[in-house]
């Protein structure tokens, strides 16, 4: 199996991993039984995801995604955000293989899950704004 | 310590060695002469390939008209089960018997044949990987063709009883197989003694080229034609046989079998120093038996690591090794093999296999004792998982019983 370059450096070289103590909004998706989950905290300000944290157990594309998908919102209003999707991130990565694309549509969820969270502790429903947020079982 | 680069993947694939090749190598270019061929040439090459015949069936204690060339250990295990179940279905023998474990070669053989009307129990192995022949002997029945078990598994290690389960198989004039790719060379293996009817062997795990291998047939065995054409292989498997694949797979053999016990020993040293070593690491399993195991098999779970990052992590410290079956890579789902052990989808996806050999040194170990944990602990250091286990949650209580303790 063959990965891009791309995926190689995002998974030696993971950028902002670790986790956010005070953070605005914490979303995991996946599970141990497929064998990937993704944790992923973010910092709003006035709108705009000035930080983001992520971590992440699974297979190489699992981290590189995650990693990936921490860079496209980092400094983005939370619109913005919204429009990366799995395929962005795929485009992003140069590729992946046909059996890892679950891995992409895993960072859109967890990047979702993380507003959702958000737009909840601020009591606002995420439903509208964020729409659902699919099972993980859904990809496979 | 600098970074080394050790292949520690010999259940994979081996590199050629120097011996085989050179035995190889005459009869690519000056002896390319087609053994059915009437002139010098010709005959040079069939006496070539005789002689290659003897020193296989030497090595495994058969006789010379016993062994087929085939392709590798896949072609065999296909052949032989396939082979067996045409000839004795016809007499109304449509039941066969084999592990959970086996390689896809034999499973998937079964699994075609249950499509054609087959029926197969799949004996379930114990949690470290064994059958016993007792298990086998209570699923013969008066329709069972054939009984095919693993010498060795290629992921675990495990060794499997086979002298006793072909014991019950004589008993009860049941064909018995064995996929004895992993074992060969590691295991003294004599065909005779150890009551093997039809046995699968494979060049490139013991420094043979890939693709050639042979299958064992006992003397009236019933077998059908896999290839027909010409008289090759007594007209079995039709075809222009791979001269030169075929003499350096029969240098592989001898080599391979040459002072096992000797050889096992100093690899079984290498391999307890590397058990004993990573699995001083909190929230692990040694998977396999640790006592019938494989002289060079290391098979270990992690618990909070997934196998790939594993793998690929040990690859960027110049270390091959391997999470289970290469065959496999391509699906997403945990090893059938660690699965039949009763392992949680979450010990067994973190699962690394390293396969050493004789050629391994003990500075390979060292780097291997002090390059694994540092790779597990930095996977571990960014995984939700491994947080929820030190937070003790609730999720995960179930895993924590098949591994060691945290602390």
């Amino acid at each position: 199996m063959l990965y891009s370059d791309k995926v190689m450096d995002h998974f030696a070289n993971p950028r902002n991993v670790g986790e956010i103590e005070d953070a605005d909004g914490i979303g995991e998706v996946g599970n141990a039984k497929c064998g990937d989950i993704m944790k992923m905290y973010i910092k709003v300000d006035g709108g705009v995801i000035t930080d983001v944290k992520f971590k992440t157990f699974g297979c190489g594309a699992a981290v590189a995604t995650s990693s990936i998908a921490t860079e496209m919102i980092k400094g983005k209003t939370i619109d913005d955000a919204l429009k990366v999707t799995n395929k962005a991130v795929v485009e992003a990565l140069e590729g992946l293989p046909p059996q890892k694309l679950h891995c992409s549509v895993l960072a859109e969820q967890a990047m979702k899950s993380a507003l959702s969270d958000y737009y909840r502790r601020q009591g606002i429903d995420p439903v509208p704004i964020v729409g659902e947020i699919g099972d993980c079982e859904d990809c496979h | 310590m600098e970074k080394r680069f050790i292949y520690a993947d010999n259940a994979a694939t081996t590199a050629v060695s120097k011996r085989v090749l050179d035995a190889m190598l005459p009869y690519m270019t000056e002896q390319f002469g087609n053994p059915s061929s009437i002139y010098k040439l010709g005959r040079d090459a069939e006496k070539a390939i005789t002689i290659a015949r003897e020193k296989i069936a030497d090595a495994i204690g058969c006789s010379p008209s016993e062994i087929f060339f085939t392709s590798g250990g896949s072609e065999a295990d296909n052949w032989a089960i396939r082979s067996a179940v045409l000839r004795l279905g016809a007499k109304g023998k449509k039941h066969i018997i084999t592990t959970n474990v086996e390689h896809h070669a034999v499973l998937h053989t079964c699994e075609f044949l249950e499509k054609q009307g087959c029926e197969v129990t799949y004996l379930p192995v114990d949690e470290n990987g064994l059958v016993t022949a007792e298990q086998v002997r209570n699923a013969i029945r008066e329709d069972t063709a054939i009984v095919s078990v693993m010498y060795a598994n290629n992921e675990i290690g495990t060794v499997m009883p086979i002298r006793e389960i072909g014991h019950v198989c004589r008993e009860k004039g049941v064909l018995f197989h064995t996929d004895a790719v992993q074992a060969v060379g590691n295991i003294p293996i004599n065909v005779g003694e150890q009551n093997i009817d039809l046995m699968s062997c494979s060049g490139h795990k013991i420094h043979a080229q890939k693709g050639i291998g042979f299958l064992y047939v006992k003397k009236g065995v019933p077998m059908t034609n896999l290839i027909f054409g010409g008289a090759q292989e007594r007209g079995r498997r039709a075809g222009t046989e791979n001269v030169p694949a075929i003499m350096g797979l029969a240098e592989a053999v001898t080599a391979a079998c040459e002072n096992i016990p000797e050889k096992a020993a100093r690899v079984a040293e290498m391999r307890d120093r590397l058990i004993d070593g990573i699995t001083k690491i909190p929230c692990c399993r040694l998977n396999g038996d640790r006592t019938n195991r494989l002289c060079g098999n290391v098979n270990i779970s992690f618990l909070g690591v997934e196998g790939e990052s594993l793998l690929l992590l040990l690859d960027a410290n110049g270390i091959c090794a391997s999470s289970g079956s290469a065959c496999t890579s391509g699906s997403l789902d945990p090893s059938h093999v660690l699965l039949a052990l009763g392992l949680p989808h979450e010990v067994a996806h973190g699962s690394m296999r390293l396969s050493i050999s004789d050629e391994t040194t003990d500075e390979d170990i060292d780097y291997i004792l002090e390059t694994v944990p540092k790779v597990v602990e930095r996977i571990r250091a960014m995984s939700p998982l491994w947080e929820d286990i030190l937070n003790g949650k609730e999720n995960i209580q179930k895993a924590m019983k098949f591994v060691s303790p945290l602390k």
